[in-house]
């Protein structure tokens, strides 16, 4: 007997009577209410925000405060340079990405590998930058599911904030392994 | 809101008294301020005259199944009784949850429905929402655990629902009492039965914290529905040489100028 | 055979250094406040864990079911699967692995099941260098020591000790504490690491049924930092980790941090669905024993548990005790009915080591009926053959007593003489709880006394 027919046999012998799935909890609408939850709890987990109405002001922000090598998904950049190796990517000062949606409740953003050169650029870069469309803030991570519905990606991931660490004596580092600084772009354009 | 002595609506409720063990040895007058206050308010007390205990601590050593003549006992002793009081949370949650006859009749299940913690029987079966009682003095409540959690005498300060304390409640029927506000509003004494003594150092460590809050918010008093936190505590207390003393619920409840 | 310290001996050790055990102690109540902090932002946190813990026993009742479906799904996404019925099967694995792959040299997020298998140490001695990429992780391993707490690994640690564990190891310079600094170098240190190993390992917090993705949780990054960048990426879970759809994730992870640290969601929570191109994901299903657990009706509930640590903070024993004291992976409350269904004997201790105060089922996002089930394991642990002779002759000599009535009153009388005519016979070093407790005062009267003499009628 292969192991996985020892242990199916096992839990099919153990495991207890049926017990139906409880109701799924219910949905509501996002209100104008969740945007000032979003970039209040976004703040509270170190999280910057700055309000835009176009592009072009989030290129001219990345461009002022970031002197080293940027990574961005924005219409300037040719993507098909792009190295197959993210290694190579070690030394990005900041990369720019676009969320495809924001949760109120927790301050995260949900990013799939579509909107990624690498899978590991949030991750590698010291700076994390993201636009998110203003329209597109949901309540709670139930909406943000159903948003997702069944999504076919092979890699997603909620960011809330920059990388942190407390650690050491309860202190709050930010910072550890993934981005120092989270700055997020809540983009007011009607259409784009 | 004031109201008159509930005498005539406690008319005809007669309880049976359970009092345990370590209450009857140790701390008589606990049993007596149990059975005077419940007498003030109207109730008659009669106390079954071959009651030993719980079965509590055999089971809390994990020995339940040597509890089993100890509880025939006790159903002996009770079962023919509308209400039974007991002035003690974790006696009273033991019972209702792990009353274990040795002859499976059904007999220790129709018994648990009936049997009553003080606070929780004056709260919701007398309805008293008055009392005569006075106890100038700034007292910390313990809020002892089985009862809390176990019996829900209070809500627990884990839980995202509104607050109510049943023991809270009684203790501001009593004139001129202050009661003090803790830093931690439900941790554990240490007590624990065997625990008290089997895992000394923690339990001692427990206890002295606890002790340390209740002084540091001006406490003179300590109180709880259970008098082996108490005891617990007491012995912290004495040996601390603290002029501060410990007093059951009951007591409180039932002191008066007289 | 050498003599397992009990849980009750290594508590006492613990508690010898009052400054420590305060600052433990506080550290941790602290966080039991940011948790209840979190969980009042949300009106209905207990309806969300009610809604949890049914989530997880549908789970568990078709457990068979989902995780044929995840091994399926993950499977046609490219995901490798791998069954082991225990903990040397896992190390195995791993370690074939990594050989097939010329890889000698592995990073690893956090995982307690890992943790469990002893796997560190299993690498080591087969020539692997292991490097836990989790900060406090990678201090107790620094320091060669097991993690004290499933989420704080270090919680134990004083920054002053962390410096000079990193000035030896790291090169920091002597007397450098200041968290933020330190933490800095550890970036440095490990970052290297990361853009250097081909292997990365990482434990799975949630895995979907539906989809075949299992989801990781992080505040670091490291686990990414780990998988992104390695062309080996292996998760171990353990069967229980399954859940059976996607849009469950949706209440698990509005619980998972708020109960762990009253953060609102761990910084990161990254889906794994595909392995990237040219890269490889082997996900590990382990069993090593909870499927003897599944098959306990008592004890079942235990494997809802989505280690959080919630049940460990809230613990007034564990905050002053530690993590060591339950040496086992997993200590606290959750640890201590998880361990006796691996070992009675040797962790026999721990549903002792408690007061059964409840708070933490009260705390637990699923809610596990933690604090009962460590009164039913006890009540099994004493029908082993190997049971305390003299706790169980002590107890039924009580029991005898407690059922006869008059023998119960001499007994009490007898015990209120001893304290008052001959009180050295209870007051003195032999007596554990009068080492720091008076004794109560003997009254002279039961209160049966009082009651013949005052009540009964004549």
């Amino acid at each position: 007997m292969t192991q996985r027919e020892k242990i199916l046999n096992a839990v099919r012998q153990n495991q207890p009577e049926m017990v139906p799935a409880p109701a799924r909890p219910a949905l509501r609408a996002s209100t104008s209410t969740d945007m000032d939850l979003f970039k209040k709890t976004l703040a509270g987990i170190g999280g910057q925000t700055i309000d835009v109405q176009n592009v072009r002001e989030v290129q001219r922000s990345i461009e002022e405060n970031f002197k080293g090598r940027a990574l961005s998904y924005l219409p300037a950049s040719d993507l098909s340079l792009r190295d197959p190796d993210p290694r190579q990517y070690a030394d990005l000062e900041v990369a720019v990405v676009p969320a495809v949606f924001g949760v109120a409740e927790n301050g995260a953003v949900w990013i799939t590998e579509k909107n990624l050169v690498h899978r590991a650029i949030p991750f590698i870069c010291e700076h994390l930058a993201v636009v998110l469309r203003a329209s597109d803030v949901l309540p709670t991570m139930h909406e943000a599911y159903e948003r997702i519905g069944s999504d076919d990606y092979g890699f997603g991931v909620f960011i809330a904030g920059p990388s942190k660490t407390a650690d050491i004596e309860q202190s709050l580092v930010l910072g550890a392994h993934g981005a120092k600084s989270f700055t997020l772009f809540i983009l007011h354009e009607s259409n784009q | 809101m004031l109201s008159a002595s509930l005498k005539n609506l406690s008319v005809n409720v007669k309880v049976a008294l359970f009092i345990p063990c370590y209450i009857d040895q140790f701390y008589p007058q606990v049993g007596v301020s149990t059975l005077e206050l419940l007498e003030k308010l109207g109730v008659t007390v009669e106390f079954p005259m071959n009651q030993t205990c719980c079965g509590q601590p055999m089971a809390n050593a994990g020995y339940e199944r040597f509890a089993k003549k100890c509880n025939d006992l006790f159903i002996d002793n009770f079962e023919g009784y509308e209400y039974i009081v007991c002035p003690s949370g974790s006696c009273v949650l033991h019972i209702k949850e792990h009353l274990k006859e040795s002859a499976d009749v059904g007999k220790g299940a129709k018994l648990t429905s009936r049997v009553f913690e003080l606070c929780e029987f004056l709260t919701d079966q007398l309805h008293i929402d008055w009392l005569d009682a006075r106890f100038p003095y700034k007292v910390g409540l313990h809020q002892s655990c089985h009862g809390q959690r176990g019996l829900h005498l209070s809500q627990s300060s884990e839980i995202v629902a509104p607050y109510f304390s049943k023991p809270e409640g009684l203790l501001k029927m009593v004139a001129g009492l202050q009661l003090v506000s803790l830093d931690r509003r439900d941790e554990c004494c240490g007590f624990g039965g065997t625990f008290s003594v089997s895992e000394e150092s923690v339990a001692v460590k427990m206890g002295k914290d606890r002790v340390a809050d209740h002084v540091t918010h001006g406490a003179e008093v300590i109180t709880a529905t259970d008098m082996s936190c108490l005891m617990h505590l007491e012995g912290i207390l004495r040996r601390q040489g603290s002029a501060v003393r410990v007093k059951h619920i009951a007591e409180i409840l039932n002191a008066s100028l007289a | 055979m050498e003599n397992q310290p009990t849980h009750a001996a290594l508590a006492e050790k613990f508690n010898k250094d009052k400054a420590r055990v305060d600052w433990h102690d506080q550290t941790l109540w602290l966080i039991r406040q940011k948790r209840d902090k979190a969980a009042a932002q949300i009106p209905e946190w207990e309806a969300l864990r009610e809604t949890a813990s049914q989530i997880k026993r549908h789970a568990l009742s078709q457990l068979s079911e989902y995780l044929v479906q995840f091994e399926e799904k993950a499977t046609a996404n490219g995901i490798i699967v791998h069954w082991v019925s225990d903990a040397e099967s896992h190390n195995g694995i791993v370690l074939r692995l990594l050989k097939e792959r010329d890889m000698d040299q592995l990073v690893k997020s956090k995982s307690m099941l890992t943790e469990e298998c002893g796997l560190n140490h299993f690498l080591e001695k087969n020539g692997i260098g292991v490097v836990d990429s989790d900060l406090g992780e990678r201090i107790v391993q620094l320091a060669g020591e097991p993690p004290s707490h499933i989420v704080l690994p270090c919680i134990h640690w004083k920054k002053e000790e962390i410096g000079a564990l990193f000035h030896q190891y790291l090169g920091t310079p002597e007397g450098l504490a200041d968290p933020q600094a330190l933490t800095a170098a550890a970036r440095k240190h490990l970052r290297e690491k990361f853009l250097t190993r081909k292997a990365a390992m990482t434990g799975v917090n949630f895995a979907v049924a539906e989809t075949g993705e299992f989801v990781v949780c992080t505040n670091e990054g490291n686990a990414d930092m780990g998988a992104h960048l390695a062309d080996l990426h292996i998760a171990s879970m353990g069967i229980e980790k399954i859940i059976p759809r996607r849009a469950d994730l949706g209440v698990f992870l509005r619980l998972l941090a708020r109960s762990a640290t009253g953060q609102p969601v761990t910084t990161y929570c990254s889906h794994f669905a595909r392995p990237r191109e040219g890269a490889e994901i082997h996900v590990i299903i382990v069993d090593n024993g909870r499927t003897v657990q599944l098959g306990r009706p008592d004890f079942r509930e235990s494997l809802k548990c989505i280690r959080c640590g919630a049940c460990f903070n809230t613990c007034p024993v564990y905050r002053r005790s530690g993590g060591h004291s339950y040496h086992t992976a997993i200590a606290g409350p959750i640890g201590s009915i998880l361990a006796p269904n691996l070992d009675m004997k040797k962790y026999a201790d721990l549903p002792f080591a408690s007061t059964l105060c409840g708070s933490c089922s009260a705390v637990c996002p699923v809610k596990i009926d933690i604090h009962t089930q460590l009164y039913k394991w006890r009540q099994e642990l004493t029908k082993e053959p190997d049971a305390d002779k003299v706790k169980k002759a002590g107890v039924q000599a009580m029991a005898s007593v407690l059922s006869h009535p008059a023998v119960y009153r001499i007994t009490g009388k007898m015990g209120r003489n001893t304290l008052r005519f001959a009180p050295f016979m209870l007051k003195n070093k032999m007596n554990p709880w009068y080492k720091q407790r008076e004794m109560p005062d003997p009254p002279k009267a039961s209160f049966r006394d009082w009651y013949l003499k005052n009540r009964l009628p004549k």
